[in-house]
């Protein structure tokens, strides 16, 4: 019996070796590909952008059609105004929610909430800006800085929302009972010991749920609208880079695509910027808890 | 000596659903004594200290019949304060369990938390803590480092000096040394015997030895039942049940 079992193994060996190989090579294909299409996009970007980016894109205003030069400079104001008000929105809310889900919410309200929020994850970019429109834009009777964020904001909410519930649930629940073992009143243990054990993980979220937004057009259409020139209150429509891109990718007129390229470029730069900021910070929270 | 630090436990019955893990004990804990819980595992020694804190308030579907008394009072009372329960009876865990804060502020954050602000009584305490727990002389340089970089039983000893940071009369210690190697057990032990005058104790252990060095008085626990609860030298030497003399024998299977 034993015998005949070692045969039909030895007979088979190649066919399994084969197999293997092959399995293993399809895997990194994958693998390859996904690195491919990012370098395909890419160098897209640096290849048409990267000629029209000058101190001018940054520092400048948008010119008329036909006239040489001209950036992007406050649609890349307006990008950072409508992530710090998005961030003002979605992180109180979303972490705040996050925590009383992982650290209070009796079992089934906090499936149900959480069932909510990964369909809201699901919700077309454009259905939060409707929804940012109607209780922000037609009260206040403008377009607004201040409706944008919002909009942003909401989609981040519960993109942090489900990561910080995940990861305050992973700290062990023995620094829980250690902090209330110290008599500390359950919210001083959950604020000062297992948010900050939780913190890379949160932060990431934040990050990534940033890096999100940061490139949506489609909630800015019509709350944060668009502005050719500095806005000057919040209460005003703003400028963002993908809103720009989007203007002046539509537009016939070459000078226009070629900052539209640009403008790309400088999203995506920034985006990469912001991850790389967060794995550092993740990274030094790590190293100090090392003792290096 | 003052008189405080005892614990009663009169006729106590405690379920995790229905599943009854103690049953019908009666113990008690004279101030100032180092009391040890032995026993196989699962015989609800731990579950038996984990009542003198209320620290099994924390799981569901669990419930407690009888009386439980810390200095005269029931702790299960429905008026009974358990932040103030716990800040009066401390706790060590069998893992190390040092907060992701700094050396320092593992000590001061239970104590700001009480309302002390004053940076001097503050430096004060925790260098007085980190004496007491013998731990003083090697993180006296790195009080800003993080408490994750200490070893295993540094960790152990700055939970002990957290523990008595916020002046408690009774310290319970579940299996404080399972994870520790024998220097750092040792290092332990000493402590015990050095806060006892201070402190009452109670400490889990699986191992007898250590029963019998740090302790004045052993309980014996098996199936949730208290099989037998004397003085240490007593109970090691002449033990009055048979199934305490085959358990301390290792007669068990």
């Amino acid at each position: 019996m034993k015998e005949t079992v070692l045969k039909s193994f030895a007979a088979t060996r190649r066919r399994r070796e084969i197999w293997d190989k092959a399995m293993v090579t399809v895997l990194f294909l994958c693998a390859a590909s996904v690195l491919f299409i990012l370098f395909v996009i890419l160098w897209h970007l640096i290849a048409r952008g990267l000629s029209s980016l000058n101190p001018a894109f940054f520092t400048q205003l948008p010119k008329a059609v036909g006239e040489k030069g001209g950036g992007m400079a406050n649609a890349i104001i307006g990008t950072f105004v409508l992530l710090i008000l998005a961030v003002c929105v979605g992180v109180p809310l979303g972490l705040g929610a996050g925590v009383y889900l992982g650290e209070y919410a009796h079992h089934r309200f906090a499936q149900t909430v959480l069932f909510v929020t990964d369909v809201m994850n699901g919700i077309p970019s454009i259905v939060f800006g409707i929804f940012a429109y109607t209780i922000c834009v037609l009260p206040m009777k403008a377009f607004s800085a201040l409706s944008g964020g919002l909009a942003l904001g909401f989609m981040m909410i519960p993109m942090i929302t489900r990561t910080s519930e995940q990861f305050v649930k992973m700290v062990p629940n023995q620094l829980r009972e250690a902090g209330l073992a110290l008599g500390l009143p359950k919210w001083r243990v959950v604020t000062g010991i297992i948010v900050p054990s939780a913190i890379g993980g949160i932060m990431t979220g934040i990050m990534v749920a940033l890096a999100r937004v940061a490139g949506e057009t489609a909630p800015l259409l019509f709350t944060a609208f668009g502005n050719l020139h500095y806005s000057q209150s919040l209460t005003q429509p703003i400028s963002a880079i993908p809103l720009q891109i989007f203007n002046y990718a539509v537009s016939p007129y070459e000078d226009w695509h070629r900052q539209a390229w640009a403008g790309a470029l400088v999203l995506i730069v920034m985006v990469f910027l912001i991850n790389i900021w967060a794995q550092y910070f993740v990274y030094s929270r790590k190293r100090w808890s090392a003792g290096k | 000596m003052d008189s405080t630090g005892r614990i009663e436990v009169k006729d106590l019955n405690f379920y995790y659903g229905t599943h009854q893990a103690l049953k019908n004990i009666s113990i008690t804990v004279e101030p100032h004594q180092v009391v040890a819980m032995i026993g196989p595992s699962g015989c609800g020694k731990s579950t038996l200290i984990r009542i003198f804190n209320r620290m099994n308030d924390l799981i569901p579907f669990t419930r407690v019949e009888g009386k439980v008394l810390v200095d005269g009072s029931d702790i299960y009372d429905k008026n009974t304060d358990v932040v103030s329960l716990r800040r009066k009876v401390g706790m060590v865990f069998q893992k190390s369990t040092p907060f992701p804060k700094s050396i320092y502020d593992n000590i001061a954050y239970g104590l700001r938390i009480l309302g002390i602000k004053d940076r001097r009584i503050l430096n004060e305490t925790v260098e007085k803590c980190l004496k007491r727990a013998a731990l003083w002389e090697e993180v006296k340089d790195s009080l800003g480092k993080s408490a994750l970089s200490l070893s295993g039983g540094q960790q152990q000893r700055l939970c002990i000096a957290r523990a008595i940071a916020i002046d408690p009369e009774i310290i319970l210690m579940d299996e404080p040394c399972s994870a520790l190697d024998p220097i750092a057990t040792s290092r332990i032990e000493e402590l015990i015997a050095d806060l006892k005058d201070e402190y009452t104790i109670v400490i889990v252990t699986h191992n007898m030895q250590q029963a019998a060095r740090v302790s004045e008085r052993t309980a014996f626990l098996m199936h949730g039942q208290l099989i037998e609860y004397n003085k240490t030298t007593d109970f090691f030497t002449k033990p009055s049940n048979k199934i305490t003399e085959d358990y301390i024998t290792g007669r068990f299977g």
